[in-house]
């Protein structure tokens, strides 16, 4: 772990709550806040190519109307604030690609409920960001577009399948976005490009407008430079939703009000397991120096055990793909998306346009999963995975009995190389090793900023049980007021040369 | 209650199947490789063989799912306009597929 720097804050861009201030006073409009953003996306995308389109026109019409309510007094500490929005949630009119070739011309008929929620509240979308193809992968590489790179060292991931909306926050061109966390696809990218970011509990957020990869494990969640940033975007997103019945009826609690207050007596576990084997050093250290930074912070470190966690990735890779087969069955070349230009009979147009319009990882999940869904199969493989995914949910249970949250690694690794795990889909899936099990279980997760090793951001994970939200972000900001790590910013530098 | 051991080893022949199932099209040149990888993601979750999960009930779903019940009231349905804007081929009342059953006024590609 190297050794913290002081914070530099010219080199670094504002956080979602400092723009909001500048605003909300008066000395900075939406319109001006918009304009930045899309100058800084002009510098420095080609090389980050975080987004995937971006409409100039729409973002100012959102921002105009944001400043017409500031005005007009809107208290809300989202207005005129932008936001990237990964590109498998829908808003109407806009594209949504899912970096698929399959989506490529479609135009959604709806707004996602958690979009929704944000235009409500002022924010201002700045633009659709990259991801693995439908949210599959873990490197943004699987898109149509091609891949995303890594702001700290472009021949780097950015991880995935948020890696376009984690890298649009760490390179400053968004002080907040939106995700989608399947596996881990918020928590990885964040802790690659060294952003905080936030597995909400399963149905705290609606899913209305999020394209479907695997239902039962699909979340929305924030992306943002400090944990109150993140805090700021699940208070606006969060709640029940008629048009998704999954989301929880339960009310949402207030985030924001103690969230700088410190938890006495908080109880941090630790999963021996989580340190042993295929582990770097480097990530190691970070997380065990954030694990005795609590210590120091008057918690209790309680060791715990996960004694199922192992098979959570092989849990997960049945029943993830079994799920994705399923809901990626609707994409037929009839109804919307990709039509094979040649055909024969009805099948023929099926087989085609599936052919064409999808990719080689979306292709192997889906057969995966029809194949553990398939006779003769699916007692050994989907209702086996089903079974396993109850005894990975009881270990959580039974730990929570002993702690508050838990900290973790969120990755094995810093961010590896653009092109080293592509040819090779299990190593990729078990890169994945750390974050899968939240979803397993429904619980709520963050990545935040814990470390570097050699220029690369490495991420902490804080987990807790189910609608433990206010806990987790307390915690996970007690953490984050002794460190400076958040405020560091990549160097990155823009097409003329100049440093931002 | 015993349950059967997972997969011999996937086949091309199985993958091709698959394929088939799935309704993709998977040229003769990618069935190599998807073998490959699926025999290798196969073999890795066989490891969950080795669970004991007599009397464990199946986790469909990450929060216990009940119904919801609303009240039936009538609201607003996309348009039809809407619903078709997507689509590859309509009449503009209907999505348009190959034909199906006998007849010849059902399009097609060449």
């Amino acid at each position: 772990m190297t050794t913290p720097l002081p914070p530099d804050p010219a080199s670094s861009y504002p956080t979602a709550a400092e723009l909001s201030s500048e605003i909300r006073s008066g000395r900075l409009t939406a319109v001006a806040a918009a304009q930045a953003s899309a100058e800084r996306i002009a510098a420095l995308d080609g090389t980050v190519r975080a987004f995937l389109h971006t409409d100039a026109e729409r973002s100012a019409a959102w921002a105009a109307d944001a400043d017409r309510r500031i005005a007009e007094g809107s208290q809300s500490d989202l207005a005129g604030i932008p936001v990237a929005i990964k590109d498998n949630l829908c808003i109407e009119g806009e594209p949504c690609t899912c970096a698929s070739r399959m989506l490529e011309n479609f135009r959604p008929p709806y707004t996602a409920t958690a979009v929704r929620r944000l235009l409500d509240a002022g924010a201002v979308p700045i633009g659709r960001t990259n991801l693995d193809e439908f949210a599959m992968g873990s490197s943004t590489e699987n898109s149509v577009a091609g891949p995303t790179r890594n702001p700290w060292d472009p021949v780097r991931a950015p991880g995935g399948s948020s890696g376009g909306s984690a890298a649009a926050v760490a390179a400053g061109m968004a002080p907040i976005a939106l995700g989608s966390d399947t596996g881990g696809s918020i928590r990885q990218p964040a802790a690659f490009c060294g952003v905080v970011g936030l597995k909400p509990t399963y149905g705290r957020v609606s899913r209305y407008g999020l394209v479907a990869f695997a239902s039962s494990l699909d979340q929305i969640g924030p992306f943002a430079r400090t944990v109150r940033g993140a805090a700021t975007v699940l208070q606006t997103i969060a709640g029940h939703d008629p048009l998704d019945s999954t989301s929880l009826s339960d009310p949402v609690p207030d985030y924001l009000t103690d969230l700088d207050e410190p938890l006495a007596g908080l109880r941090v576990g630790v999963v021996a397991d989580h340190f042993d084997v295929g582990l770097d050093k480097e990530v190691a250290d970070a997380v065990q120096g954030a694990i005795e930074t609590y210590r120091s912070l008057g918690a209790e470190v309680v060791n715990v055990t996960l004694p199922h966690s192992k098979y959570s990735v092989a849990t997960y890779y049945l029943i993830a793909p079994s799920e994705a087969s399923s809901n990626l069955a609707r994409y037929d070349g009839v109804h919307y998306g990709h039509r094979a230009k040649k055909f024969g009979s009805l099948e023929e147009l099926y087989e085609r346009s599936r052919g064409e319009g999808f990719g080689n990882e979306v292709k192997r999940r889906i057969m995966l999963g029809t194949y553990a869904l398939s006779s003769g199969y699916y007692d050994a493989f989907y209702l086996k995975a089903m079974k396993v995914r109850r005894l990975i949910q009881q270990d959580y249970d039974a730990a929570f009995e002993q702690c508050d949250v838990i900290a973790s690694p969120v990755t094995p690794t810093t961010a590896f190389a653009i092109g080293e795990l592509a040819d090779d889909p299990l190593a990729m899936y078990l890169s994945d090793v750390y974050t899968i099990s939240a979803n397993l279980a429904g619980i709520p997760a963050l990545s935040l900023p814990c470390g570097f090793s050699k220029g690369l951001p490495i991420g902490l994970q804080l987990l807790g049980p189910a609608l433990s939200e206010p806990k987790l972000l307390r915690a996970a900001r007690m953490y984050e007021f002794t460190t400076d790590w958040h405020t560091r910013v990549p160097p990155l530098q823009d097409q003329t040369g100049v440093t931002p | 209650m015993a349950e059967p051991a997972a997969n011999p080893q996937i086949t091309r022949e199985d993958v091709a199947r698959v394929a088939r199932l799935s309704r993709l099209a998977v040229k003769p040149g990618e069935l190599k490789a998807f073998t490959n990888q699926l025999r290798a993601i196969l073999g890795y979750v066989n490891l969950l063989d080795e669970v004991d999960t007599a009397d464990v009930e199946p986790m469909a779903h990450a929060i216990e799912v009940r119904d919801v019940l609303r009240e039936d009231v009538p609201t607003p349905m996309l348009p039809r306009e809407a619903a078709l804007a997507n689509a590859p081929a309509t009449d503009g009342e209907f999505f348009l597929v190959p034909q199906i059953l006998g007849g010849s006024d059902t399009p097609s590609g060449k």
